[in-house]
């Protein structure tokens, strides 16, 4: 007769096997039931805005308003405010402030305050300021190391060694950031092997959690998503974390592809504080309000209040003369 | 054979395993389970571009009829297929759309473009097939109390009245798209119940519209809400006729757009520029900007046709027009660089 033998068919079509074999799909998880995502269930959120958002801010807070900004954000339930920079006045004037800041806020029982700390210098200084967690920033382009914090990412990576050790030894946590990670203003396109390189060197000096930051928020979900892959070959995904800019718009569906990788803790300012270098009178951070706000609409925990939040960045938008960034703050202000 | 089959299932074929044991096949593209985030994409997404219609109906300043066409033949050469060019409503109530004769005659139609027109009764059915339209659209809500606020009737009461425009339209051959405001929440009535939108989606459907596009009227969506919605209303219309139209209010919209791509659909409407506010939230944003989301689109690989910077330049001369600002993100960032 001539009839294929089933095997054959088989090979040749996997559609045939399919229909042979229904049962296969569910198996195989082709006919993917896409709705069953699973996300975590509680995020952690890091907020950023005292420092990252600040540092990009033309106008200088006085001191008094940012300990009282870090002092309403204590209040929200958030456990960790990144409070301020230990880097020269020279390079950072917002940030010249760091000692009064850090000895004036009143410190939530359950919260941290890291700071940064770029240098032995600056990790000193922490430390007789009374900090109790630091971070250190690398950079994922040799170029944005090179322009941002004159060496390369080899020679960033022994100070950070320095800083790691001493930390250590005084059992202080240390956060690794990570810039660059899905572009770089200088260099464009950032290999995905890169990031997963710097990423994985930090990890393994000791940081307990790195923080992969879009820094020109050119990211979507497309690049996230093949970063992500990369670098949680190299770094358990529990202690990865995603800083993501909002300049063009992408930053909430970055972070929800994030999410639906497995990533739990997300870095976000309040009132999105903080525009962008590198395309001015864009935005930069993405707004805490916004991520709050998306995050509670899918029944994630958070702890967060986010009304809140809201007064935070009502609050710290007054002292600035300038109006929110975040779009949850905008719609409160003005529902009716 | 099939014990043999049965014996090498039983070893291979376990969940999660698959991708890589398929040992029958050549052909077999199987994702792991890890790898949620990017699959079963559609390849391509229709651009509903709403911009001249939803967008400046829901702008402040009037802009005269010369713009409007401009702006519609901008949008035509950018590459998108679907522009939304005007309404049919008595300019009493929407004095934006005065000019809707006007504007239906002097754009330029680019073939392969389509450009549909609101017609919320027969006599703006009318009105529209006399000045050219050869698609049009209805609307209809998940809410009753919006419904009653927003065109003084019922649901039902206004399904009913689509009837006529729904029959004049196949006897004229013209395809109807329906829309359904109030997906996911009510401005008056908060959370709206998911099997209500299905139902409302299901009765446009079954009258005759090709397509239903799921509008989150104030924004409130969110993945969460987004997705219940989705999967009710994908039980009653094939996800090959859904689209989504997301507000940009809470500053969800994209997210919201994602998961829908990742529940099949393929349409999505928005607006150049980001035209059009919030009715319901003074200074808030409305429509997604489509610069924002077709710059998420290719960076997920997805193809829309559009050339983004065309569509810029679309954006750039609407907001000179309307003297304001763009909302889109991309458009903020762009023109810096």
């Amino acid at each position: 007769m001539g009839s294929i033998p089933t095997t054959v068919k088989h090979c040749l079509s996997y559609e045939q096997l399919f229909e042979d074999y229904p049962w296969l799909r569910r198996w195989l998880q082709e006919e993917k039931i896409i709705t069953e995502h699973e996300y975590p269930k509680f995020v952690k959120i890091v907020e950023v805005g005292p420092r990252d958002g600040l540092q990009n801010e033309k106008e200088i807070v006085p001191t008094g308003v940012k300990i009282q900004l870090i002092d309403m954000l204590s209040a929200t339930g958030l456990s960790v405010v990144e409070a301020t920079s230990f880097v020269s006045s020279k390079w950072v004037p917002q940030m010249a402030d760091h000692t009064q800041v850090l000895q004036g806020i009143q410190r939530a029982p359950l919260t941290q305050y890291p700071v940064l700390t770029p240098n032995m210098q600056g990790f000193q200084d922490a430390v007789a300021a009374g900090a109790t967690e630091v971070a250190v920033f690398g950079s994922a382009s040799e170029t944005f190391s090179r322009q941002n914090i004159n060496c390369s990412i080899d020679e960033s990576m022994l100070r950070f060694q320095e800083v790691i050790n001493a930390a250590k030894e005084r059992q202080i946590p240390v956060r690794g950031y990570v810039s660059c990670a899905l572009g770089c203003p200088h260099e464009g396109r950032i290999e995905p092997s890169k990031v997963a390189e710097v990423a994985k060197r930090l990890y393994e000096m000791g940081c307990y959690e790195i923080s992969l930051g879009d820094t020109i928020g050119v990211g979507t979900p497309g690049s996230m998503f093949k970063m992500l892959q990369m670098v949680k070959k190299d770094v358990p995904i529990d202690a990865l974390a995603v800083h993501c800019h909002d300049t063009y718009g992408q930053a909430l569906p970055n972070i929800l592809t994030a999410l639906q990788m497995g990533v739990s803790v997300v870095d976000s300012a309040v009132a999105g504080l903080g525009g962008c270098p590198y395309a001015p009178g864009s935005t930069g951070n993405v707004s805490t309000e916004d991520v709050l706000y998306m995050l509670h609409g899918m029944g994630i925990q958070t702890n967060v209040d986010l009304n809140k939040v809201i007064e935070a960045g009502d609050f710290i938008c007054n002292a600035l003369g300038r109006r929110t960034n975040s779009k949850v703050g905008q719609a409160k202000s003005g529902t009716l | 054979m099939a014990a043999a089959m049965r014996l090498v299932n039983k070893k291979i074929f376990t969940p999660g395993m698959g991708q890589h044991y398929l040992a029958f096949t050549t052909a077999a593209q199987v994702y792991s389970a890890g790898i949620k985030a990017s699959q079963a994409l559609p390849e391509t997404v229709k651009i509903v571009e709403v911009g001249p219609r939803d967008g400046l109906q829901n702008e402040k300043v009037v802009v005269p009829t010369e713009a409007k066409i401009n702006l519609i033949n901008m949008l035509s050469e950018s590459g998108l297929t679907v522009i939304e060019a005007t309404s049919f409503v008595s300019p009493k109530w929407v004095p934006q759309m005065g000019d809707q004769v006007e504007v239906m005659k002097g754009i330029k139609k680019k073939p392969g473009v389509s450009y549909p027109v609101l017609t919320p009764n027969l006599r703006g059915f009318q009105a529209a097939v006399k000045a050219g339209a050869s698609e049009v659209a209805i609307f209809g809500a998940a809410s009753e109390l919006f419904s009653k606020k927003n065109i003084n009737c019922s649901v039902e009461e206004s399904l009913q009245r689509f009837d006529e425009v729904m029959k004049a339209a196949k006897e004229a051959a013209v395809p109807v798209r329906g829309y359904v405001s109030c997906v996911v929440g009510c401005p008056y009535e908060g959370k709206v119940a998911p099997e209500k939108v299905a139902h409302v989606a299901k009765r446009l459907y079954s009258m005759g519209c090709y397509e239903i596009s799921l509008g989150d009227t104030i924004g409130v969506g969110t993945p969460g809400s987004m997705t219940e919605m989705l999967e009710a209303v994908s039980r009653e219309v094939p996800v090959s006729a859904l689209a989504v139209h997301c507000h940009d209010t809470y500053g969800q919209a994209l997210a919201n757009i994602l998961v829908a791509l990742q529940m099949g659909i393929s349409v999505v409407d928005s607006s150049v520029a980001g035209l059009g506010g919030c009715p319901y939230a003074q200074g808030a944003s409305g429509n997604v900007a489509t610069e924002d989301v077709v710059y998420m689109l290719h960076g997920l690989g997805i193809k829309t046709g559009v050339d983004l910077l065309k569509l810029m330049d679309a954006g750039s001369f609407i907001c000179r027009a309307l003297n304001r600002k763009t909302n889109s993100k991309v458009a903020q960032a762009a023109c810096k660089l």
